[in-house]
């Protein structure tokens, strides 16, 4: 069985990678294959793991549980949910704006204080925190803090369209432009390290488990 | 020449990096490979750790990430195992991390002779990311009921002692999306729980500016982060096969870069 399975895992591998010399059936039917299966899994996984747990049980237990006295409340989120549905009448689609709203009141409450204090507060710490231990700093350190505070300062003059980019706020924002490209350059070379590990990983596949079953 | 090499056919590109990749893994070899700082910090830190201290780890990758991100989790499983660290899995982003994570821990388990619920659980996949973060830092039990396999958490043994964040020396949050940000955004803000990540190639630019405020105490980073973390706990395995291939692949992208950009600017000037 697991053997069949390698078998079936390597066939599909070599139908995606012939797109590389150009589009083919055999690719067409690898992807679709791929699409359906993982639209599939997810509904099931969902209906599994969200639906039944969280909406289908806490139901059965409040009509049928008389013990549980307080579970008819969890029927208000569960009802707020279904209003979801509501988007496929066109009579009644105006009954999602509850949920919609409910959804982005908690979702922004919970999340603006604390984003505040991750993104904003702690980055404007970082970036000046090494000045207030600059007698501890190597030479390169000092370096990197002073690095560090010039890129920020150039690169937020680059977004800042209040006033017309002429004269020095021009060259402090073409400087911006650089510390943009240098960033935009690291994360390609990054995602270029992600791409080939995963060719690496299906080469490896395909050379030691797939050709490890024929020979 | 130049105007051949600027039309050349993707494909013998393709031949180029195919072969780049075969040639070493048929005849394996060992490049150097030097630690970097935010490895060696997150090494230090889970090495430092008392023996039975428990540490998380947040499978948040599916399979079209496993390859950087298990040789990571298989890497920290190991150290923890052997330093008597309990481990603690969850998926918050992705359900199909699941399987995932349950491969890699029993193929670590079992090679180091860890016990499931008492040397390690796997608690699963919850949806709702934020929300399971935050009920997690009330009550790990609010959350998960039970395993991934339905057993109650009251009957796990390592569950025992554990309530909520308190309880846990570290998340390591191995993710190929947002999750990272989700979790120091929840996690590390909200309950200042300890958070280090094992990230994909593709967003690791992302985490250094929480790197350097001290809101990751680690990060490990793609093949190579897998591979440095193999070498600090001298155990190679498919992070170090993988950096040493992809070494020769990004050798061949810079060199075919180089010539690329020397090929447009030399057709430039003789179009002007």
């Amino acid at each position: 069985m697991e053997t069949l399975g390698i078998w079936i895992a390597a066939v599909l591998t070599l139908c995606i990678y012939s797109f590389l010399y150009r589009d083919n059936p055999f690719y067409r039917f690898a992807e679709h294959l791929l699409v359906g299966m993982s639209v599939g899994y997810i509904i099931v996984i969902t209906i599994y793991f969200g639906f039944i747990p969280y909406a289908w049980t806490p139901i059965k237990n409040a009509v049928t549980d008389e013990t549980a006295r307080l579970g008819f409340l969890t029927l208000i989120p569960i009802s707020m949910g279904f209003l979801f549905f509501a988007r496929l009448s066109s009579r009644h689609a105006w009954l999602i704006r509850y949920p919609i709203a409910i959804l982005m009141g908690i979702s922004s409450g919970i999340m603006i204080p604390n984003a505040l204090q991750t993104d904003i507060f702690a980055q404007i710490r970082g970036t000046i925190d090494p000045y207030s231990r600059i007698d501890a700093l190597s030479a390169f350190e000092i370096f990197g803090a002073i690095l560090m505070v010039i890129g920020v300062i150039c690169t937020l003059t680059y977004f800042f369209f209040s006033i017309e980019h002429r004269g020095p706020i021009a060259g402090i924002s073409k400087a911006g432009i650089a510390f943009l490209m240098i960033g935009f350059g690291s994360a390609f070379g990054n995602t270029v390290m992600g791409r080939v590990a995963l060719l690496i990983q299906r080469v490896d596949f395909l050379i030691n488990d797939w050709i490890g079953t024929i020979f | 020449m130049f105007e051949k090499l600027m039309n050349i056919d993707r494909r013998i590109i393709f031949i180029f990096v195919a072969l780049v990749v075969i040639i070493p893994m048929l005849s394996p070899f060992n490049l150097p490979l030097n630690v970097s700082e935010p490895t060696q910090k997150l090494y230090d830190y889970i090495d430092a750790l008392p023996a039975g201290s428990t540490i998380m780890i947040s499978f948040d990758y599916g399979p079209s990430s496993f390859p950087e991100t298990e040789p990571m989790a298989a890497a920290v499983m190991k150290h923890c195992f052997d330093t008597g660290i309990k481990v603690i899995g969850v998926a918050v982003a992705y359900i199909d991390a699941v399987p995932l994570a349950d491969r890699v821990m029993q193929q670590v388990a079992a090679e180091k002779g860890a016990v499931y619920g008492e040397d390690y659980v796997l608690l699963g996949y919850r949806p709702g990311e934020e929300y399971v973060i935050l009920g997690m830092g009330a009550e790990i039990a609010s959350v998960y009921d039970s395993d991934f396999s339905a057993t109650p958490i009251s009957e796990i043994p390592m569950m025992q002692n554990i309530t909520n964040y308190d309880q846990i020396s570290l998340l390591l949050n191995l993710a190929a999306g947002s999750s990272v940000e989700v979790w120091i955004t929840y996690g590390h803000t909200k309950f200042d729980l300890k958070i280090a990540a094992g990230v994909t190639g593709v967003i690791v630019s992302q985490m250094y500016p929480y790197l350097q405020t001290g809101q990751l105490i680690g990060l490990l980073a793609g093949f190579r982060g897998a591979g440095e973390y193999e070498k600090l706990i001298n155990a190679p395995g498919d992070g170090t096969k993988g950096i040493n291939t992809a070494s020769l692949v990004h050798l061949l992208i810079i060199g075919l870069v180089v010539i690329g950009n020397i090929a447009f600017f030399v057709q430039r000037r003789r179009e002007e």
